[in-house]
This record gives C-alpha cells, structure tokens and sequence, in this order.
C-alpha cells in the first residue's frame, strides 16, 4: 500500500474490505479474582448505601466489607497454593498485571491490614452514642459545615457515615493492583484509584473537622503535585522506550530492544530522558512512602487523619507504595542500577535521619508515630537498595511485620480519651501504666517493636533489612540506620518511661473499653508483633519463597 | 553401676530442693530428711565403693556421660562423671564425714527456727562438692566449685541478724570470686590450648603442650586453689568464717571444702608435673602458708580462730605435698583424709564446748572443763594428739610422709621445705597444746555472760556426742590402716602415679627430728600456760603477738592495696565516666535535641511551602541522577 492510501485509510474505508475486528483482550480473571473481588464489593457497598434503609446499612456495610476482604484473601491464599507465586508465576491482563510472588505475598498483607483495619473503622463504642444510636469515629454526615447547624442536626440525628467502608474497598482494591501492575499506565491509574479514597476518608473525622479537613486538603494538593510529575515522569519513559510496559522499557535499557518505532525515531534510546523520566517516576513512589524530602505531608495528614484512617493508611499504603518501588527498581530499572542506587544512598540515610531527629521533640503522640514512619521507610529503603534476592524477600518480611505494629498502636492511640475526644497529647499520656497498665504494657509492646527491640517483630524485620543491606555492599547505610534507630529508640523509651515511671496526672485521660473489634485489632497486632519476632523463620522463608518479580 | 554416680549427686540435691522449697510443714522433719538423705548419698558411695574394690585396679575408673550440655558446632560440653580412686575417696569423706555432721546439727541446731532452711544450704554444699569430686571435664567441676562457694556464702551468713556473719560471708564470697576467676581463666586457657576441657585429653595432651602454656595454666589453677583453700595471699576469709555455726565450720572449713583446692591441683597432676615453675609457686605457696596459719593460730584466743588457724596451716602441708608431684599427691590426699577426720572432731568437740558454756568462744574464759564434759574431752583429746602427730595416731602418718616427701625433693629446696615443715609441726604442737590446756586443764576462768548468767557446763546430746566419738576412732586408726603394707599408696598410684625421691635424710632420723620438735612445741606450751597461771584478758603482747591476733595484717595488707588502691581506681572511673562518657553521650543528646528542634520548624504547615520542597526535592533528585551518570 502507498504511502498516500495508508494516509487515506485513516478516515475511509474501502468498500472491498471487511471491517477489522478488534481482538478482544484476553482476561485471566481467576488470577485477578482478589482484585476483582474486592472492586465488587466496592461497588455492592455503594449500592448498600443507596439502596438499604440507614439503620440496616452499617451491619450490612461491615458484613461486605469483611466477607469481601476475607473472600480475596482466601483468593490470593489459592493462587498462591496453585504456585502463582513461584513457578506460574506470569504477566496477566494482557500484560498490564502481574501474578507473582512479590505481588501475592504483598496483596495478601494488604487483605489482612484492611481486614483488621475495618475492625477499627467499625468500632461504635468509643464515641457516646448521639439520639441512642452509637456511633464511629466518623463524622455523621460528611457534606455540612464544621460547626454549622446542619452538622449540629445531623450529629442529633445520630447519623454516621457508613460510606466509609466501600471507599476504604476501594482504596483497597487500588492498593492491590500497584504492586501487581505491569506498565506505567496500570501504575498510575491504581496509584489514583487508591489515593483518591484516602483523601477522602481523611476529612472524614467526627471530631476537630477543621483540622481533619485540612489535612485532607493538604494531602490531595501534594499528592496530586506529585501524580503530576509521575505522570510527566511516565510521559518521558515513554518517548524513551516506545512503550510503557515494565518489560518492553528493561527491553531497551538493557539494549536488547527491537526495532525502533518510527514516530519516536527522535526521542528513543535517549538516556537523558530514561535517567529523568526514572527519577520523576521514583520520585512519585518515595512521594507514597513518605521518603524524605517529600514527607512534609505524613505529620500533618496521620495527625488530622481519623486515627482509625491514619492507621490504615500507614500501613496499607507503605506496603502497596514499596511494592512497586521494588518492582519499578528491580524489573525496569537493574540496567540502570549505577545510575539510582547512589541517589537512593542519599535518599535513604536522608529519610532514616530526619525521621528519628525530628521524632525526639515531638509531643503529639500521632506525630510521633509519623516520623516514626518516616524513619522506618529509611530502614525500608536501605534493604531495597540492597539490589539483591535477600534484600527482596527482607523488604517484605519487613512490611509484613511493620504493618501489624502500625495498625496495632494507632488502635491503641483510639482508646485513650477525654471529653475532647482522643487524648493525643503526650503529657496526657504521664502515668498511663499505673491507671490501665494492660493497654500502656501493649503500646509499650508496640513501641519496642518499632525501636527494634529483640523478640518483637520489629528486631526480626530491621535485622532481616540490615543484613541484606550489608550483603549488597551498603555497610555504610547500615552504620547509619544502627544510628538512626539509636536516636529513635530515645524517643520510643521515653513514651514508656512517660506511661510507666511518671506521677498519672489528676485530669488525665481515661482509657475507654472498646468493643471486640478494636480488642481484635489491638490482639492480632499484639499477636504478630510477637509471633514473628519470637519465631520468624517461617515467615522469612515464606518471604524468601515469595522473591522472586516476574518479567 | 556408672548412673549410681548421678544419683550421688542428685540424692542431696533433692532434699537441697525439697527442703528450701518445702515450707513450713517440713519444718520439724526438716532435720531427719537431710540427715537421712545425706546417709543415703553415703550409702550409694560405700555400694560403688564396694564395686570398685571388686575390680582390678587398672579397671576401677568408671565413667559416664549423662547428657551434652552446651553443642554448638564442633564445641561439646558434656555432663560427664567419672569415679575414679581418687574421686572415690573424696566421695567417701565427703559423704561420710558430711552425714556425721548433719547428725550433729540436729542437736546442735535443735534451737533454731531456720533449721530446715540450714539443712537444706547443708545438702546443698553435699551435692555441690559431690559434683566437684566426680565431674569428668573442668566446665562441671567449675560448676561444683561455684555451688561450694554459694553453700558457704549462704552458711557462714546463717545467721544473717549478726552484722559480722553477713559481712564474714560476703567476705568469704568475694575473696573467692577472685579465686574463681583463675578456675575460669584456666578453663579458657586450656580450651585454647587442647581444644577441649575434659579431663582425659587435657592431661593426656599436657605433655604435647609447650612448657610455657602450662605454667599459665598451673599458675592460675593455683589461683583458683589459693582462694578456695585459703592458701596466702588469699587467706584472709578463712578466720572471718567462724563466724557460721560451728557444723558448718567442721563440714566446710576444715574436712571438706578448703580441701577442693588440694584436689584441683592432684587432678591437674600432669599439668603441674610439665610446669617446673608452677610446682615451685604451689611448693611456695603451701610452705608459706604453713608457717602463716600456725603463727596465727598460736596467738587466737578464740577457739574455732585458733582451730580456723590450724586448717589453714594443715592444708598448707597438703598443698605442699601435692606441689612436690608424684612424690606427694598420695600422702597430700591421705592427710587430706587423716586431717578431716581430726579437725572434723576438733570443730565438733568446740562447738560441744561453746554448747556448754553459753556459746562463749574465749579460750581464756574456758579452763577446767575436763571433768564436766568427758566425753568431748576423750575425743577432743584424741583429735589433739593426732594433728600434732602423736606416734601410732593418724596425724602421725600423715604428716611425717609429707615431710619426708618434703626433704625428698632434693637439693637446697628440699632442705628449705623440709626444715619448713618441720618447724610447722613444732608450732602445731605447741599451739594445739595451748588450745588443749585453756579449755581443759586448770582452773575455771568461766565468766558470766551478757545477760549476767553464769555458764553451767555439761555434757552434750547424743546426737552430737555419737559423731564425736565415730570421728575420734578415725582419728586414731585411720593413718595406721592407710599406711599398712603401703595400702592408701598402692589404692591411689593407678591415679596419681607414685615416685620414690632420693631423700639425704632417712624415714628414722625424719621421725626422730619429729618427735624431737613435737615435744619441744608441747612443753613450751605446757611452760607457758599450764604452770603459770592463765590471765582472763589478754596480756599486751609483743609486736609478733599483736600482728598473729590480727591474722599477721592481712587485712590491713588487703586494706591498704586493695580496698584504697580500688577505691581511686573507682574514683578515677567515675570521674572519667562523668566527664568523658556521660560528656560525649549528654551532648549528642543535646546536639540532637537541638537540630531536632530547629528541623521541626521547617514542618510550618503550609501546603505551598511543602510543594517546594518536594519541587526542590525532585529537582535535587534528577539533577543527582544526570549528575551520577556524567560521573
């Protein structure tokens, strides 16, 4: 065909011709059935809500959500026992998703911390019930004005928000596709289906709305700057490869490529735009991880964050955003390896130092707990840039057990009130071992857990990080996270020795009893926090099974 | 046969657990189990003592490993027993003295309310010592040595309300970590240099060991030996003792645990033997020690000092004889046997004596006791002429090999050790003739006591009385049968081998010298006390006599070197602490504080001001990764 009537085709079609039929994409939906699950009941929830009386929904919302997180557990347990994780592992979805160990090992963590994170979002006891109904920790109808006379009513009314539960699966069902996803695209597309949920359940708090509404704010600004450079990132990537899956762009930095695809003739095989590109992207993922310099936004949004929501979110979205950082790092970019393990060197030491230094003068108990993030993404990092089988397996063992520690102590941080509502403030927390001394001697678990003391998960999951890190010739990072969780255990012993060895305060905080839902929360955190740190074997060997990234 | 040997060592240890973890209901049965089980233990010694005599003597040793201890890689450390003859004869004094003196204490604590908590610290010191005696490696023995130790610590404290009987057992516990240290030290060494700590190999290898290695290892085995032994420089304890119940100095201080350092020392034989150097330090330290303990227990006016002088002088002889090496170890272990018999009595008929006079312990208080307490007068008097060597006594066998041994090592050094020991056994008679005549002999000096009651002396229950009379048939026979037709050489060369010296003197003219000295010290003794009359205080003294009744200053010595010279080694460490280390860390931790709190204000809570950051941020992070790549 000439040059002309290939031109001419574009809007005619010869008579002579049968209309092309578009393939249809081949769709492996047993393997993506825990996506798919959990999207279902997404949208059955939003259904719920439209369509059940108010009083029957919150039971109805709950039953869902927790018989769709279970059912996609139970799924990617089954994928898992048919061998997705090892030898069938592949690239499904007409290779935008993919099914591998990695990925299964990850989607299940998420299904188990939005499993006990609903448990959380559930709890009706803490708050006093408004018009004799109880209700949560959320605001009783999202849409008036903090401190309008529409919210006084609707706070009479004793309404509740129980759309939480559907946004929470879908922020859920987002956080399951980016680890899996395949191409930069995929990549982009989670990243928002589980962002923009989140942002929305931050302003969702029942009390002090102004500032939860803030952070909400704060959060979609930042995390919609930082979509937008991962976009112009992915952009970039693509004019540097011709393509936007995983494989095809390792395909040519590796310089096994094909044929050069001719309207890209100009911009394919240039590094500056693969070296650029790479970091934007990067950049977009350390943005989710709370990696420093772009984790101004974690202390603000875990404070004014409804505590249940902020210990969701500091679990589920540091295990899906590592996830993809490693599959970005170890699928695309190991040909580029010289180019980004010094960056992430200083990325690295950066985060774990700011995260522990700015942690020691901290006074709000939530803030505390971020930075305390912030530093343990540094730890996370260090065994990421370990470049090595080990250093794989480490980073997730390592998210499994953070995850359940974080989860655990936000649900602790739910129990101790006053009449404001949670007293979050640490000289309110002076003496709390001599008034409730089961729930200070749990927090106190969980704070050795996360300065990474022995036979707590928290030892288990930094020594696996740091040995994989000196393995892969990062000694010196080890050195300084040694350091970092030197400073940070100053400040997780001095929250102890606050609870336990100082005077109770005469108008303290009282711990409330919350209901079996937060008591499992609070016990399934306790449980794993010292399960894998007594035993961690099995699960490092789980893990170890589990490291193996498709391409 | 071999788990016989486990069950040595558990039979007091269970009634060590069942009596301090029984409660009150045991109370009044307390004493009768412990004596019992402490007889049991006995018992199981004389069976496997009765088996070994059954066998030849190439095949005595028995041996069994219970179970591996410590496996990690390569390293094994095994809970291993052996029983040979040497641990054999351990195993029967310890026992068998031990069950006489658990006899005794059911009369002699009969009053006291923490009887069942004393026996079961009783049968705890059994097995602990049973344990030193039969473990087959030195990493058991450590563990039979530290459990002594605990025993002691825990008895001479006994009675705790007494601030001189808490600070004589921390004392005694302090003086013998260091000891302890060396046994530790030792163990170390040996790992190092053979790989292992069990006995068989250790020895059998020493002589492939260079000389050098050795003399390490025999120098701080000796260490280890001075502190439980209470050999100079690490005596000091011994005195202070005293202060526990007169049971517990009689088992402890004087039969059985102060002998665990001749016994580390005969079991090392082959170490010593291949470190020249090292046998001159124990022949030193034996000999020094010898005349240290008789000077002081010449001038003590309190009677179980006098007789705590004494021990420590007897084991000087032992650590002597067991220093001399082959030509020694048996006859070290024969007045080891002999010795606790005798001062076993001796410790007895004091303790029936304070029984009887309001627990008074001053000699000069004492006099004439003879026809109120006959009894412990015959069996004191028999433990009297058999430690000074009294002929056809048990003293008198033992002794007179050990001096003969003593010259026998030939050269000016046996001259030096055998003049050393025999003016030992001049002063032993003299100041045991001293003890004998205060306390027996003269007239009554007994003076009321604090509550203004004059003592009414009398003879003592049955209970103790019976052990007095069984040890006093030990002190008299017991040498005799030992020596007949060589027999306690012959039962224990398959151990420790035997060697004949070549002494420039003969048996007869060591035996003249001997008598010669023995009646010398008895008639000083008898000059200076049982002609003229006894004063009840003490007379001034000259300066010997000052420095012997305040132990020859040991403790001013340890004082001055020890005690200051540690306290300005504290007080340097704490000063460099405060300043240097707690400087370094205080400031880190106001360095942090600091830039965390100036880090914290860049947190000011505006979106925009975070949005460039994180601009500048990804700017930094792209530029970086250009850069690397120019790089």
């Amino acid at each position: 065909m000439s040059h002309a009537a290939s031109v001419h085709s574009l809007w005619t079609l010869a008579a002579a011709e049968a209309p092309k039929k578009i393939p249809a994409p081949h769709i492996e939906y047993a393997q993506l059935s825990p996506t798919l699950i959990v999207l279902g009941a997404a949208v059955l929830g939003v259904l719920v809500e439209a369509f059940l009386p108010r009083r029957a929904r919150y039971h109805a919302q709950l039953l869902l959500t927790v018989v769709g997180l279970a059912a996609a557990f139970a799924a990617v347990v089954a994928l898992a026992a048919g061998g997705y994780g090892s030898d069938k592992a592949h690239v499904a979805a007409m290779g935008a998703v993919a099914v591998d160990g990695p990925a299964l090992f990850l989607q299940g963590i998420v299904l188990l911390v939005g499993l006990v994170a609903a448990f959380t979002f559930a709890e009706r006891r803490l708050e006093p019930a408004a018009n004799g109904r109880p209700v949560d920790s959320f605001a009783a109808q999202a849409a008036t004005v903090p401190g309008g006379d529409a919210e006084r009513k609707a706070v009479m009314a004793g309404l509740a928000t129980t759309e939480v539960f559907p946004v929470m699966l879908f922020a859920v069902g987002g956080m399951l596709v980016f680890p899996a996803a395949n191409d930069l695209l995929t990549l982009f597309v989670a990243l928002e289906v589980f962002s923009l949920p989140l942002y929305v359940l931050c302003a969702l708090a029942r009390r002090q709305r102004l500032l939860s509404q803030e952070s909400a704010v704060k959060y979609f600004l930042l995390g919609a700057f930082s979509s937008a450079f991962l976009l112009f990132g992915v952009a970039l990537l693509y004019g540097y490869a011709g393509t936007v899956t995983y494989s095809g762009i390792a395909e040519v930095v590796g310089g096994t490529t094909r044929t050069v695809d001719p309207a890209l003739a100009g911009t394919m095989g240039n590094d500056a735009l693969l070296l650029i590109g790479g970091a934007l992207v990067l950049m977009g993922l350390l943005f989710k991880v709370g990696a420093v310099p772009f984790h101004m936004w974690t202390p603000d949004v875990y404070q004014g964050a409804p505590t249940p929501v902020t210990g969701f979110m500091a679990a589920a979205t540091k295990v899906a955003a590592f996830g993809a950082l490693l599959r970005l790092l170890y699928v695309v970019l190991p040909g580029l390896r010289w180019d980004w393990r010094p960056v992430m060197w200083a990325v690295a030491i950066v985060t774990m130092l700011v995260g522990a230094i700015v942690a020691v003068t901290q006074t709000d108990v939530k803030r505390l707990l971020a930075y305390s993030s912030i530093a343990h993404a540094g730890f996370i990092l260090a065994g990421v840039i370990a470049t090595t089988p080990d250093g794989i397996s480490s980073v997730l063992f390592y998210l499994g057990a953070y995850s359940f520690v974080t989860l655990g102590a936000f649900a602790v941080v739910t129990l101790v009130r006053d009449a404001g509502g949670e007293a979050t403030h640490l000289t309110q927390w002076a003496g709390l071992g001599r008034r409730s001394p089961l729930v200070a001697a749990v927090f106190a678990v969980f704070l050795l857990a996360f300065a990474g003391i022995p036979l707590t998960s928290g030892f288990a999951g930094k020594f696996a990080v740091f040995k994989a890190a000196a393995q892969g010739g990062a000694a010196p990072l080890v050195i300084v996270g040694v350091l970092s969780s030197a400073i940070a255990a100053f400040f997780y012993i001095r929250v102890i020795v606050l609870m336990f060895f100082s005077e109770p305060r005469t108008e303290g905080p009282t711990v409330a009893v919350p209901s079996p839902l937060t008591s499992t929360a609070i016990a399934v955190g306790v449980a794993v926090t010292v399960l894998l740190g007594v035993a961690p074997q099995y699960f490092l060997d789980l893990a170890g099974q589990a490291g193996t990234f498709v391409r | 046969m071999e788990n016989l040997i486990g069950l040595l060592v558990l039979v007091p240890l269970l009634g060590a657990g069942v009596l301090l973890c029984g409660g009150r209901r045991l109370d009044s049965s307390a004493p009768w189990i412990g004596t019992l089980l402490a007889a049991l233990s006995f018992v199981i010694g004389a069976v496997l003592f009765a088996g070994m005599l059954g066998r030849d003597g190439e095949d005595r040793e028995l041996g069994t490993t219970v179970f591996s201890w410590v496996p990690v890689g390569d390293f094994r450390a095994d809970v291993g027993f052996q029983l040979d003859q040497l641990s054999m004869t351990f195993v029967l004094l310890i026992t068998g003295v031990g069950s006489l003196i658990h006899l005794y204490s059911i009369g002699y604590m009969a009053h006291d309310e923490r009887r069942r908590r004393f026996f079961g610290y009783l049968n705890l010191f059994l097995a602990a010592m049973l344990l030193l005696v039969v473990a087959d490696n030195y990493l058991l023995l450590y563990v039979g040595w530290e459990g002594v130790g605990l025993a002691s610590y825990l008895l001479i404290g006994f009675w705790q309300h007494k601030p001189s009987a808490a600070t004589a057992a921390k004392k005694a516990f302090l003086v013998n970590r260091v000891g302890d240290v060396g046994l530790s030290i030792a163990i170390m060494l040996m790992f190092t240099t053979f790989g292992t700590f069990a006995f068989g190999p250790v020895l059998e290898g020493a002589d492939r060991a260079g000389e050098g290695k050795l003399t390490a290892i025999g120098l701080v085995l000796l260490l280890a030996a001075c502190g439980k032994s209470a050999q100079v420089p690490l005596q000091s304890w011994l005195g202070d003792a005293m202060e526990g119940p007169t049971p517990v100095s009689a088992l402890i201080h004087a039969a059985t645990m102060v002998t665990a350092g001749v016994y580390l020392i005969t079991r090392s034989g082959a170490i010593f033997d291949g470190a020249p150097d090292a046998q001159t330090a124990v022949v030193t330290v034996g000999a020094v020690t010898l005349l240290f303990g008789a000077i002081v227990g010449c001038a003590k006016d309190d009677i179980k000092k006098a007789l705590a002088g004494s021990t420590m002088s007897q084991i000087g002889y032992m650590i002597l004889a067991a220093g001399l090496g082959p030509i020694g170890y048996a006859f070290a272990i024969m007045h080891l046997v002999t010795h606790g018999f005798f001062k076993a009595g001796l410790f007895l008929g004091a303790g029936s004596v304070m029984h009887g006079m309001n627990d008074e312990v001053d000699m000069r208080r004492y006099g004439g006791l003879r026809s109120y307490m006959p009894v412990t007068f015959v069996t004191f008097g028999l433990g009297y002429l058999a430690i000074i060597g009294f002929p056809g006594l048990s003293g008198f066998f033992s002794k007179d090999k050990i001096i003969e041994a003593a010259f026998a090592k030939g050269g000016t050094e046996g001259w030096i050790l055998g003049g050393t020991a025999l003016l030992g056994a001049a002063i032993t008679a003299y100041y045991m003739t001293r003890v004998m005549i205060l306390t027996f002999f003269g007239e009554k000096r007994w003076q009321p006591d604090a509550a203004g009651e004059p003592p009414h002396p009398h003879e003592s229950p049955r209970t103790m009385t019976v052990p007095m009379i069984v040890l006093a048939f030990g002190s008299v026979f017991a040498g005799g049968l030992f020596s007949l037709n060589d027999a306690f050489l012959n039962w224990l060369e398959p151990v420790t081998g035997h060697a004949e010296g070549h002494s420039p003197v003969t048996a007869v003219q060591v035996t003249a010298a001997t008598m010669v000295v023995l009646f010398v010290g008895v008639a000083l003794a008898w000059a200076q006390y049982g002609r003229a009359p006894v004063p009840v205080t003490a007379p001034r003294g000259n300066v010997l006599v000052r420095a012997a009744r305040r132990d020859l200053l040991q403790d001013d010595v340890n004082h001055i070197v020890l005690v200051r010279g540690g306290e300005h080694l504290t007080r340097s460490l704490v000063y460099l602490d405060h300043t240097v280390v707690d400087g370094v860390v205080n400031g880190t931790a106001a360095s942090v504080g600091g830039l965390s709190g100036r880090m914290r204000r860049l947190q000011n809570g505006f979106a925009r001001s975070y949005a460039v950051s994180m601009f500048g941020g990804a700017a930094v992070l792209v530029a970086a990764t250009l850069l690397m790549r120019a790089v």
